[in-house]
């Protein structure tokens, strides 16, 4: 693809130093407010897909007074169309590893765990090598900074942070009141920083390449790269480093068959963009905001079948605590279903676009929250393929 | 039957407390592929903890099945692009091959077909897990092949 | 103190202390924000979603149970916005409940039904989901009924059941549309260790989890002109009745409920508080045996701490949690039993009736008393001792369909025999009373003198809900007879809840505890905050009923159980001496150990 027009970067599966653990070696010599400062000029934020300013959440962390602190390794990855924390983890472990342990000495954690989906258990040997390597390289920095791996057992919702805690505690994967936030009370109630996979790497590439080189890439409200989980109606599906802050339509020239008429930019929890709002679509926290999920559809697939899917993987995900989520999931799917039977009339779906704006704003978590995304943005930009 | 001295060996190895709840019941299924009733019993004894929160524990998760499965798990993803890349003939050749419908398990226990929500494999879809192995790029003649090749494994 | 918190609700100002939620900040200016799953005795849980409010500059609506107030929030508790995001969450709920109310025991009594009607819900605007569910109804057990047609999912149930009681008999189970509250692997209640306290019942915003009623089954028994139907009253109804009926909390209705219930038309109308009396003697002696057993003979096999055992969810805990200390539990039956007992033998012989013509009926606070009367160990009459057991609610029911208005009838006394009480039986229905009775009573066996306290009210086991009290006595200057009595400090131990109890005999179990008499109430604050009392249920009106039953034991002319005239009588004419041959035959029994799991 040399005519890309997209920018391709070798930030995430770069180099990561020439000599094993070098930037962890250095940067643990750095004082913890430099190396906080250079995070905040970087801009950098959260990969998972809410984009909460890194440095911001650290410092809340380091400033929270305990004894005891975690950092957790978000590695849950259940959104559809997303698969980029498994490249990462399984070809650049020690970066990930790297972040967490500059991230507990930043916040002064004893102690970081990775909450790793069951989905990728096969990954598990692997990564169980690399962390005793891991372990035997940071000892020897003078720095004590155990790695432990925790499974789930299969449920999208325990990707949600408090839900996270619950379930490493021993509990359903149920979501917390919030406040109070991670920072402060998080895994066993104290402070804890969880980040995405690819934050952590992100921090060590700017450990490494210093926040202006990081900076130069992307746009003010979009710094850095981001890998992108690309599927769905291309020819090309993969796993791409891209810059952040770039239009839609020029991806969807990069990567579409010619036939794209909508792209699902975010995963089910995000939004569907059709193909007359391409031009204006700008990826990033300025624009559509993506965890790296991009699903792309031609014009031989039905929308309604795109949101039967999504709305079924909802309803059964949904943990069921809170009532907009779990019955609202509900009546989200029957009631489509009903207005495509003809048991209901299209008028219908206005009363159901109304249900999901108030899901969206009373629902527990952010599961409950973003169903509406999807929903709204397909029902509104599709509403013949619903009726018909 | 309880398999009181592996959930022994799993409570010796994580401990006793709340969080070593969830450990022991992936190694209750790692060993048996489900947990018995009797196993939530003496789990709950080990832990402390009342049998009908063992229960609502492992009952949240879709990996943790209180019914019997299996040896071989089948579990193919159903979520948008594996379906919209074949999986439905995918089911429907392992359906064919096993005699089971999705949801069941081989009369002779080797097999249970199940489906599944995203499993990470999207740009190779459809895909499916065997126990914990993925299996991807997926069409009804490869299938056909893992699925043979797991029949004539003892 | 830290500083205060301003914020603004629906245009007031108003300051509360740091940590208070939205919820209660609001209910300070007297707004009342809707609410389902938020209970005041258990921690919050956030998860109906009908208490959101609009906070000025939030993206989402916060749940206001479970919102802090902070600094400069502007909340708006009925905005269009709020309006409707709380009617969809109504209608949600609806949508997937069986909202049959003319079939429900809930019916006019019910929160859910109440925010729907508040709410106009008329026009069902959501798909009927309830055909889709397989809901169940449990009704196999003697105590409670639980029907997940009706069930929201508001988790008080698991909460109380956990947190009040720590037996988690209850628990969420599965996931997302398919999300319920289960038993252990959905056994029928009464195949786990639910203890029938009816705890989570009392907390139940629904119908999904209520009494088993024997309504038409006491009215067929008053109907049926062969039969001569007896009825006797705990000490905690006559304190609580009254909130069932329209009366303030803490309304002390004995001589009401007795007029009622002869207007209902019960052959004859009883005081439980009899037979608490006659426990205390029993239960009194039986301490005394045992501390001379082990002071005196040195037995070894004497199971000393000695528990009362007047409540039956206690007692099923026991049974389930630590078989091996059932030895300690007193062999007395509870009031209620030895009422059944005596009803159908002593009774029945003074009166010259025939037992089999007599039904005994028992008006409780209590659930588990309906699984204790079904207990095979509970017919040493040769008859099931206690035929129907109503709750004060069901009592309630009754008196309202019979048309009275009970704030207007006149007071009456009970009938004789076994009519007669003590202040000592009726603060059986609060924590601590049962031993302060018996201390009020032992005391003066042994000693031969009051207990040294002023108005006999002996304040060290009173108290409230959520702490263990440990408390004791120095015993001098006994009778000759009880010379091994001497010196002894008696040490004593009273907790209310389960959750409480089972603190106290982790301790026994551990041996870390050297007490000599355990008093233990299933329920918080004792059987005045019974699984069968009216609902709804907090600590405020916990305090009052238990302020009220005080009260009526000051006011009593007798205050110690070993003066009530007709226990005497009863020992005199019939029983012979306490724990004698035919105490052993009716009024003390031996529980089974059952399965934790
Ligand atoms: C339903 C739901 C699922 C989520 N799943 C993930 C996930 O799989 N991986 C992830 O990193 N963040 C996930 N998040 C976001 C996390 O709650 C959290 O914001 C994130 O881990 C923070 O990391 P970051 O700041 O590095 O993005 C999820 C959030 C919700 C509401
Ligand atoms: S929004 Fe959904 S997933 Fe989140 S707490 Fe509510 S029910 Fe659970
Ligand atoms: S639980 Fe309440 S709303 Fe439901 S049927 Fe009963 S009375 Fe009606
Ligand atoms: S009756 Fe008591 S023990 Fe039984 S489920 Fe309810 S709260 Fe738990
Ligand atoms: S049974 Fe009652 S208390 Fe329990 S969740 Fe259902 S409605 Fe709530
Ligand atoms: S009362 Fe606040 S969420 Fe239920």
């Amino acid at each position: 693809m040399s005519e890309s027009k997209l920018k391709r970067v070798d930030l995430i599966f770069g180099e990561y130093s020439n000599t094993k653990y070098k930037v962890l070696a250095d940067t643990l010599k750095r004082r913890n407010e430099d190396i906080l400062e250079d995070l905040m000029e970087s801009g950098l934020k959260g990969r998972g897909g809410a984009g909460f300013p890194t440095a911001m959440k650290w410092k809340l962390a380091a400033d929270a007074p305990s004894d005891t602190k975690y950092v957790i390794c978000n590695a849950d990855e259940g959104e559809p169309g997303t698969f980029k924390d498994r490249e990462i983890l399984s070809r650049v472990p020690r970066k990930v590893f790297s972040g967490m342990a500059i991230c507990g000495k930043v916040i002064g954690a004893q102690k970081g765990y990775i909450y790793l989906r069951s989905e990728y258990k096969f990954l598990l040997p692997e990564l169980t090598r690399e962390l005793e390597m891991f372990h035997e390289h940071i000892g020897k920095m003078g720095f004590d900074f155990p790695i432990e791996i925790k499974l789930g057992s299969g449920a999208y919702i325990c990707g949600e942070e408090s839900a996270l805690f619950e379930s490493m505690e021993g509990f359903r994967g149920e979501p917390r009141n919030k406040p109070p936030y991670p920072t402060t009370h998080g895994f066993m109630g104290k402070p804890t920083v969880i980040n995405n996979v690819e934050t952590f790497v992100n921090v060590v590439m700017i450990m490494r390449l210093g926040p202006v080189q990081f900076k130069l890439l992307g746009t003010t409200d979009s710094r850095g790269s981001k890998v992108f989980s690309v599927s769905g109606d291309t020819p090309i599906p993969g796993i791409y480093e891209l810059e952040l802050g770039m239009p839609l339509d020029r991806f969807v020239e990069e990567f579409g068959d010619g036939d794209t008429k909508a792209v699902q930019v975010g995963g089910a929890s995000g939004f569907c963009v059709p193909r007359k709002k391409f031009k204006d679509t700008i990826i990033g926290f300025e624009g559509v905001p993506t965890g790296g999920s991009m699903m792309l559809f031609n014009s031989s697939r039905s929308m309604y079948n795109v949101l039967h899917n999504y709305l079924d993987f909802f309803e059964e995900e949904s943990c069921g605590q809170c009532t907009p989520c779990r019955v609202g999931c509900q009546q989200l799917r029957k009631g489509i279903v009903a207005v495509k039977k003809g048991d209901k009339k299209a008028g219908y779906l206005d009363q159901l676009l109304k249900l999901s704006e108030s899901m969206k704003i009373t629902a527990k978590c952010g599961l409950g929250q973003s169903v509406a995304n999807s929903f709204s943005s397909i029902v509104n930009n599709f509403k013949e393929e619903m009726i018909y | 039957m309880t398999n009181e001295h592996l959930i022994r060996d799993l409570v010796k190895k994580h401990g006793r407390s709340r969080v070593a709840l969830l450990p022991i019941l992936q190694g209750v299924v790692d060993a048996n592929n489900f947990i018995s009733d009797s196993d939530m019993v003496e789990i709950a004894k080990e832990l402390d903890l009342s049998a009908a929160q063992v229960f609502g524990t492992a009952t949240f998760y879709s990996f943790l099945s209180t019914e019997p499965l299996g040896k071989y798990v089948i579990r193919v993803c159903k979520t948008i692009t594996c379906d919209m890349h074949g999986k439905k003939q995918i089911v429907q050749t392992i359906e064919e091959m096993l005699k089971v419908k999705v949801g069941e398990t081989t009369p002779n226990k080797k097999f249970s077909l199940l489906e599944t929500n995203c499993l990470g494999w999207c740009h190779e879809g459809p895909a499916m897990l065997i126990n914990e192995k993925p299996f991807t790029g997926l069409t009804p003649e490869r299938v056909h092949d893992i699925i043979s090749e797991y029949i004539s494994k003892s | 103190m830290s500083k205060k918190i301003n914020l603004t609700i629906d245009g007031i100002n108003v300051s509360v202390d740091p940590g208070t939620t939205i919820l209660d900040a609001a209910r300070k200016l007297n707004i009342h924000i809707p609410t389902l799953c938020y209970h005041e005795d258990l921690c919050v849980a956030g998860n109906c979603r009908v208490c959101v409010v609009e906070q000025e500059n939030s993206r989402t609506l916060p749940a206001s149970c479970a919102t802090p107030a902070a600094e400069g929030m502007v909340i708006h508790t009925n905005s269009g916005k709020v309006r409707v995001a709380r009617k969809h969450i109504v209608e949600l709920l609806l949508s997937e409940h069986n909202a049959d109310c003319t079939k429900c025991y809930k019916n006019g009594n019910c929160e859910l039904q109440s925010l729907a009607s508040q709410m106009l819900t008329g026009d069902h605007m959501f798909l009927d989901l309830v055909p889709d569910k397989h809901y169940t109804i449990d009704m196999f057990n003697s105590a409670i009924v639980k029907d997940d047609s009706r069930c929201i999912r508001c988790q008080r149930c698991v909460r109380t059941c956990e947190e009040l009681q720590s037996v988690s008999a209850l628990s969420v189970a599965y996931r997302g549309n398919n999300m319920k509250i289960s038993t252990f692997f959905e056994h029928p209640l009464f195949e786990v260790v639910c203890t029938n306290c009816g705890q989570c019942v009392n907390r139940c915003p629904t119908g999904a989890l209520i009494e088993r009623n024997y309504v038409d089954q006491v009215w067929d028994a008053i109907y049926d002109p062969a039969k001569h139907v007896v009825v006797q009253t705990a000490p905690a109804v006559r304190i609580a009745l009254g909130e069932a009926l329209g009366m303030p909390p803490g309304m002390i209705v004995t001589g009401k409920m007795v007029t009622s219930l002869k207007r209902l038309g019960f052959d004859a109308v009883l005081d439980t508080d009899f037979t608490a009396d006659l426990t205390i003697i029993e239960e009194g002696y039986e301490l005394v045996e045992r501390l001379k057993r082990a002071l005196v003979d040195k037995d070894p096999e004497v199971a000393l701490p000695m528990a009362t055992s007047c409540s039956p969810a206690w007692i099923k805990f026991l049974e389930h949690t630590y078989p091996d200390l059932l030895p300690n539990l007193s062999t007395c039956k509870s009031p209620q039993q030895m009422f059944g007992a005596l009803v159908k033998t002593y009774y029945a012989q003074k009166k010259k009736l025939d037992p089999k013509n007599l039904v005994s009926v028992s008006i409780m606070p209590c659930t588990a008393k309906k699984f204790e009367a079904d207990r095979p160990e509970m017919r040493s009459s040769g008859y099931k001792d206690v035929d129907y057991v109503l709750t004060t609610r069901e009592l309630a029911i009754m008196i309202t369909q019979a048309g009275m208005e009970f704030d207007k009838l006149p007071e009456s006394h009970f009938d004789n025999i076994m009519g007669m009480s003590t202040g000592a039986a009726v603060i059986f229905g609060t924590t601590g009373g049962v031993m302060e009775a018996a201390i009020r009573t032992v005391y003066e066996v042994v000693t031969g003198r009051e207990v040294p306290f002023e108005s006999l009210n002996i304040t060290p086991v009173r108290g409230t809900e959520g702490e263990v009290r440990e408390a004791s006595l120095l015993i001098t200057g006994t009778k000759p007879e009880f010379k091994f009595l001497e010196g002894v400090e008696l040490k004593c131990v009273v907790a209310n809840g389960l959750a409480y109890a089972k603190k106290v005999m982790q301790n026994v179990k551990d041996g870390n505890a050297n007490y000599h008499f355990i008093e233990i109430m299933a329920c918080p604050g004792g059987c005045l905050g019974g699984g069968g009392q009216p609902i709804p249920t907090n600590k405020e009106i916990r305090a009052k009923r238990t302020q009220a039953i005080y009260e009526e034991d000051l006011g009593m002319p007798l205050r110690k159980s070993h003066d009530n005239p007709e226990v005497q009588e009863l020992y005199r004419d019939f029983l012979i001496k306490p724990l004698g041959h035919k105490s052993h035959e009716l009024l003390h029994t031996h529980y089974t150990p059952r399965k934790r799991y």
